[in-house]
């Protein structure tokens, strides 16, 4: 018999192996498939005539994996295992709990193989069908369902600030996701959705940054909050800060929305309101993450050899910057120059690959240490994964910043006589070093997470004696 | 602090302050948008020639959305002098009033087509969707040879309109009638083309007005 505390029939920690694993296997399959559109655009020969593998159907299969696959398997794993640890007991129900690792795992299952097929809504971020849709929506309540009954029944009597994150960002994505998947089918595979035109692009955008602010911003700040200070065994740095971060994030961030429409045939005042509250909400976001970062004061010396702590730090740097970045991004004059570019697509990475993808990766290394209680094969591995995801992120963004800003201004520009100085497609051939980098830098991020996964399958191949030293460190 | 003490300690609370408090933004941004008069913008009826999308139009958008071609052009041209050069007059909110879901994009990977109706003529669009390299050599766009061979499915065509018709589109009987044989031996590739060349091609500009008060 195990003796560590963690294998206590108390918990359910199955369920947390199951979607943990499952989330490092999405993140190697989602970089693939967004290594291999980024090389599309570079070399075009890549989309082989083949209906299945173009870039416009493959696109949507790398935004659905590495948002839904790898990044809801993450949040279902670490609610599930924070929930627990922050309230002192089991999950309020195990089959409910179950029937949303099958049922997400039959909805990314199901994803693949309609995207490629054309199966599409024709809205970015929620393209999967009206009967996938409403799987979703099912799952969906489950899980929130059963966190919800979880805190109820907590033994703690303050719940957790981690926890109110989580709980937003459910609440959140209910909303956005049964709002914006309205449609009329026309057959199994086919609707349209239930608005139109300008309307249909609001309720497209209040979902699609919702889908950032919440899904990707929200529950990932939930993880923070609790892996944050637990791997650096200090408190979170202030609790007012936390609740200020907490309340302006959840009522602030529901704005944003309206500033991917600047400049649009959307009216102006829902621009300019969507703007003005994004550069507000710098304050919450900057709040956030000096809060995190904070709470390392006088433990810094950490930072130097635990990796998983650097990864959990670094990210919140990326998150600092992009959170920085999107608010100029919004304002109208930079916007008129950064929409339709790359530099949107460099700074959706920048949140993605810096901030989202560097967070989960620091806790997942830190569950599977607790949930098998034993140490990783290699932490070297852990070194070198740490060093291609920041190198490869990085490489990533300044491309496409400045293939981005080059477009812009290519597109702009104009002679003494007031006449356009490049053709379109004169942008298009000068971006292609720049793609050719994003590739290379993306092929960096996948290669890290291609390492993960193998350490992680030799700790778990490990003869289980290993976990001595892991136990006694829990 | 005495109501975040609460909060913290009553998940139900918590939940229910939540509710509310997520709510509020997207009602404020969506539901003025379907009464406020200045949405929509005010067209004479010799400006105002828009119609739904006829069978064949419909059936060419329809592959438009199953390729993703929303993934890397727009169909949004901003009221910017380049853009007005490059594409034409900037869209207006009535263009898309039929758009069930719109396709205005976020990315310009390839040229925006919100005006592309007209410009060029159906056999360029047929080289060009066949083979983008033989037109414009540096493009990054892939081949789809496919559309070429694939007939439009004549039977489904109806029951797309009727089912655009209980979402406000204004499909008649005469339109469902014809709406089969209109499309009935069609390739793919002729639906997609007269989809684009019905693009932006609906309003009739009047020089020098101003369409946004």
């Amino acid at each position: 018999m195990s003796t560590h505390t963690l294998d206590e029939p108390k918990y359910n920690f199955e369920i947390v192996k199951w979607f943990t694993l499952s989330a490092v296997v999405y993140l190697v399959v989602g970089t693939l498939i967004g290594t291999f559109i980024a090389s599309q655009l570079a070399w075009p020969a890549l989309n082989f005539d083949n209906p299945y593998l173009t870039f416009g159907r493959l696109r949507p299969l790398h935004t659905n994996a590495v948002i839904f696959a790898f990044g809801g398997c993450v949040l279902m794993a670490t609610a599930y295992y924070i929930v627990q640890r922050t309230c002192g007991v089991r999950l309020w129900s195990d089959k409910l709990a179950w029937f949303t690792f099958w049922g997400w795992t039959t909805v990314i299952v199901l994803a693949v193989i309609t995207l490629p097929l054309g199966y599409t809504s024709g809205k970015e971020y929620a393209e999967l069908e009206w009967p996938i849709d409403i799987l979703i929506a099912l799952v969906w309540l489950a899980f929130m369902f059963n966190f919800i009954m979880t805190l109820a029944t907590r033994k703690s009597s303050h719940i957790y600030v981690a926890n109110w994150f989580f709980l937003g960002m459910m609440i959140m994505i209910t909303y956005l996701h049964v709002g914006n998947s309205m449609a009329i089918p026309v057959s199994l595979m086919k609707s349209y959705s239930a608005y139109a035109g300008v309307q249909d692009a609001m309720v497209q955008w209040w979902y699609g940054h919702n889908a950032v602010g919440y899904f990707l911003t929200a529950g990932f700040l939930g993880i923070m909050y609790y892996f944050i200070p637990k791997q650096a065994e200090a408190p979170i740095f202030s609790y007012r800060l936390s609740v200020l971060h907490f309340w302006a994030l959840m009522f602030g961030y529901a704005w944003l929305g309206a500033h991917h429409l600047q400049y649009t045939a959307l009216p102006d005042w829902t621009g300019s309101l969507g703007a003005a509250v994004s550069i507000a909400m710098i304050i919450p976001s900057w709040g956030g993450a000096i809060n995190g970062m904070m709470t390392l004061s006088g433990a810094w010396h950490k930072l130097r050899d635990d990796y998983i702590l650097r990864f959990l730090i670094v990210s919140l740097a990326f998150y600092a910057m992009s959170t920085f970045e999107g608010p100029v991004m919004s304002l109208k004059t930079v916007n008129a120059l950064s929409h339709y570019t790359d530099w949107t697509v460099g700074h959706v990475h920048s949140g993605a690959l810096g901030w989202v993808a560097m967070v989960s990766i620091g806790a997942i290394y830190h569950m599977v240490i607790k949930l098998w209680g034993r140490e990783l094969y290699s932490t070297s591995l852990v070194a070198l994964h740490f060093w291609m995801s920041t190198i490869g992120a990085v490489i990533y963004i300044c491309a496409m910043w400045v293939s981005g800003i080059m477009q812009g201004l290519m597109w702009r520009a104009t002679d003494d006589y007031g006449n356009l100085m490049y053709t379109f497609v004169e942008s298009v051939a000068a971006m292609h070093p720049y793609y050719a980098l994003r590739t290379i830098g993306g092929l960096i991020f996948f290669s890290g997470a291609v390492i993960m996964l193998y350490n992680i399958v030799m700790t778990l191949r490990q003869p289980a004696g290993a976990g001595a030293t892991a136990a006694s460190r829990a | 602090m005495a109501f975040q003490e609460k909060t913290e300690k009553n998940v139900w609370l918590l939940s229910g302050v939540l509710a509310i408090s997520l709510l509020v933004a997207g009602v404020v941004e969506i539901v003025p948008l379907y009464y406020l008069p200045d949405t929509f913008e005010e067209l004479t009826p010799e400006e105002d020639n828009i119609r739904p999308y006829s069978a064949l139009e419909l059936e060419g958008r329809d592959i438009y959305i199953r390729e993703g071609c929303y993934t890397c052009h727009s169909q949004m041209i901003r009221p910017f002098r380049d853009e007005k050069e490059r594409y034409g007059h900037y869209s207006l909110a009535v263009e898309s009033k039929y758009d069930h879901p719109f396709q205005w994009g976020s990315k310009r990977t390839g040229p925006d087509l919100a005006r592309v109706g007209g410009k060029y003529s159906d056999e360029w669009h047929h080289q060009h969707m066949m083979d983008p390299k033989s037109l414009v050599p540096e493009s990054v766009m892939p081949r789809y040879p496919w559309l070429d061979t694939a007939m439009v499915n004549a039977g489904g065509t109806e029951a797309k309109m009727r089912a655009l018709s209980i979402v406000g589109v204004p499909y008649t009987e005469a339109d469902y009638a014809g709406a089969a044989a209109a499309v009935d031996g069609k390739t793919e590739m002729e639906a997609l083309i007269a989809y684009l060349q019905v693009l932006g091609t609906m309003v009739n500009f009047q020089e020098g007005k101003d369409y946004r008060q």
